[in-house]
């Protein structure tokens, strides 16, 4: 009973990182009807932002002041990679997925070059060394501190959505780009704001993401696949869908994972998945759109 | 107020206006007429920069506005109400209007007066602020789409068939909406409208589409005219 607790925890944890991934991920494939294969590389080059910062800031305070500076340095990766690739190819779905594969393979041997090639170490702070014991779980502090922060960084995103008239712009873009256009909404800065934000969350997980292993180039790689299935499970640009299945799919794989191996996880999630889209093609909620005809 | 001068314009490689030139002066209502598909939404939407002119020029005012984008079109004082009463859909009717204010060209507090002017001519958009655009019936979303192209405080309306599909008790409406911006706040509009007696009514001059050419041209007066009337037959 408390191992399969602790499995739970383990799924939430892992749910969390890729949820904040994933939430990146959709603002800007729900925005632009992109793919973005780079979006993985801004969850590295948020992790190596930890790992430089860890040597002028010290271990107690380097991965808190890593929070803001990786959301910028991967912002800013975001907005660059719109506006130099992106924004160029609108309308050309095939060729942005090939072009920023491109990309994300330099950037990943940029990493090599820049970092090495060996994985490098992220020291977790003393106040996150350790765990509580409740009711037979393990939590460690780690993840529950990774939980606080995707649990923030969504209370953050819905308010900013919501409330914020940027936010606004942003939904009404997604919604109908054509009729914000020509209701006076200057549609590429609300672009541009949304890479922005949505690659600055990448950045975020990274540093995250130094709290449950080591740091190499190829550390986006290994979410960015998951975080896709969560974009395409929650139903384009949706919070609440992404949460959800973020949530199921981090369970899911932690408690296949611990009943067989990793790599047949990985192929009964799979398949749950390819089910689950037989079923429901449009995800688990839709966002209603409609063109100007 | 607007001039469009030998527009040439279409959808990648198909080519849907051949040269349209036509005009509308300060304060007027001038209708845009023809049967299905002769290009009358394809001439709006390269008015608002939805689609570029290939050829040809626009200008507002005299400022050649061809080149700019449809967001600083509105800038400009141009305004759309697409065919089909479009709305971002999952927003409330409040955000579709608020989000456009936010943007306003005159700045939030001009977008607020106008809010309320628009709201004073459809009534009923007041009750329904709080529901999601997306559950509108047909009436209340046109109200919606006329409205939320009045908040950017607009020089020229484009009116893309305001009342395709639209229950009769509600075209009343929309028409006398139509009649009170035209002839008391002075606003030029471009109405496209398949109803020709509502078109009548309404418009000073009259501009008749065909093939992608304009094929007649005058004051309303002259609709009357049989040879015109036989342009719009279906
Ligand atoms: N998005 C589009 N892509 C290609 N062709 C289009 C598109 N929209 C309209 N057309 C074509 O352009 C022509 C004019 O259409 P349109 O301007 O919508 O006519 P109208 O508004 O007068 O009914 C039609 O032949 C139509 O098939
Ligand atoms: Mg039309």
């Amino acid at each position: 009973m408390g191992s399969l607790l602790t499995q739970a925890f383990t799924g939430l944890g892992i749910g969390a990182t890729l949820l904040l991934i994933a939430l990146g991920l959709t603002f800007t494939f729900g925005q632009m009807n992109v793919i973005n294969m780079a979006h993985g590389e801004f969850i590295m080059a948020g992790a190596y932002t930890a790992y430089m910062l860890q040597g002028s800031f010290g271990r107690e305070t380097s991965l808190l002041v890593s929070l803001p500076v990786a959301f910028v340095i991967a912002g800013a990766l975001g907005v660059a990679l719109e506006t130099v690739l992106i924004r160029r190819m609108y309308g050309r779905p095939l060729d942005t997925l090939l072009v920023t594969w491109g990309v994300s393979l330099m950037l990943q041997q940029l990493a090599r070059d820049l970092f090495g090639a060996a994985n490098v170490q992220v020291l977790t702070p003393s106040w996150l060394v350790g765990g509580v014991h409740v009711a037979g779980v393990d939590m460690p502090y780690a993840r529950l501190f990774i939980m606080a922060l995707v649990a923030a960084a969504v209370a953050g995103i819905w308010v900013y959505m919501t409330y914020l008239p940027q936010g606004r712009r942003m939904r009404a873009v997604m919604q109908n780009r054509q009729l914000a256009a020509c209701s006076g909404i200057p549609t590429a800065r609300v672009d541009r704001r949304t890479f922005f934000i949505g690659s600055g969350l990448a950045g975020v997980a990274g540093v995250a993401l130094t709290q449950l292993g080591s740091v190499g180039p190829t550390l986006g790689t290994n979410y960015i696949v998951d975080a896709f299935l969560v974009v395409v499970v929650g139903g384009l640009g949706q919070i609440r869908g992404a949460i959800i299945a973020a949530i199921a799919l981090g369970v899911l794989d932690a408690y296949v994972e611990w009943g067989t191996s990793a790599s047949f996880a990985k192929v009964v999630v799979f398949v749950a998945i390819v089910a689950f889209l037989q079923a429901r093609p449009q995800g688990l909620f839709v966002l209603k759109t409609r063109a100007l005809t | 107020m607007l001039r469009v001068e030998g527009v040439e314009s279409g959808y990648g490689r198909t080519t849907v206006l051949f040269g349209v030139s036509m005009e509308v002066p300060d304060d007027a209502l001038v209708c845009v007429m023809g049967r299905n598909g002769v290009g009358k939404t394809t001439l709006i939407k390269t008015m608002m920069g939805v689609i570029k002119a290939s050829r040809g020029r626009i200008t507002l005012d005299g400022r050649d506005i061809t080149d700019m984008r449809s967001y600083q079109r509105v800038r400009a004082g141009l305004a759309y109400v697409p065919q089909g009463r479009a709305s971002f859909p999952s927003l409330s009717v409040r955000e579709n209007l608020q989000v456009v204010i936010e943007t306003s060209p005159h700045g939030v507090a001009a977008g607020q007066a106008a809010l309320d002017e628009a709201l004073d001519l459809f009534p009923k958009l007041r009750k329904l602020l709080g529901r999601q655009a997306g559950f509108l019936s047909g009436g209340e979303a046109q109200q919606l789409a006329i409205a939320r192209a009045l908040v950017t405080r607009p020089r020229l309306l484009l009116l893309d068939e305001p009342t395709e599909g639209i229950q009769p008790s509600v075209i009343i409406e929309i028409e006398n909406a139509i009649a009170h911006l035209n002839a008391t706040n002075g606003l030029a509009i471009v109405l496209v409208e398949q109803y020709m007696e509502f078109a009548l009514r309404l418009a000073q001059r009259y501009v008749v589409l065909d093939a992608g050419r304009v094929v007649a041209e005058g004051a309303t007066e002259g609709l009357a005219n049989e040879s015109v009337r036989k342009l719009l037959a279906v």
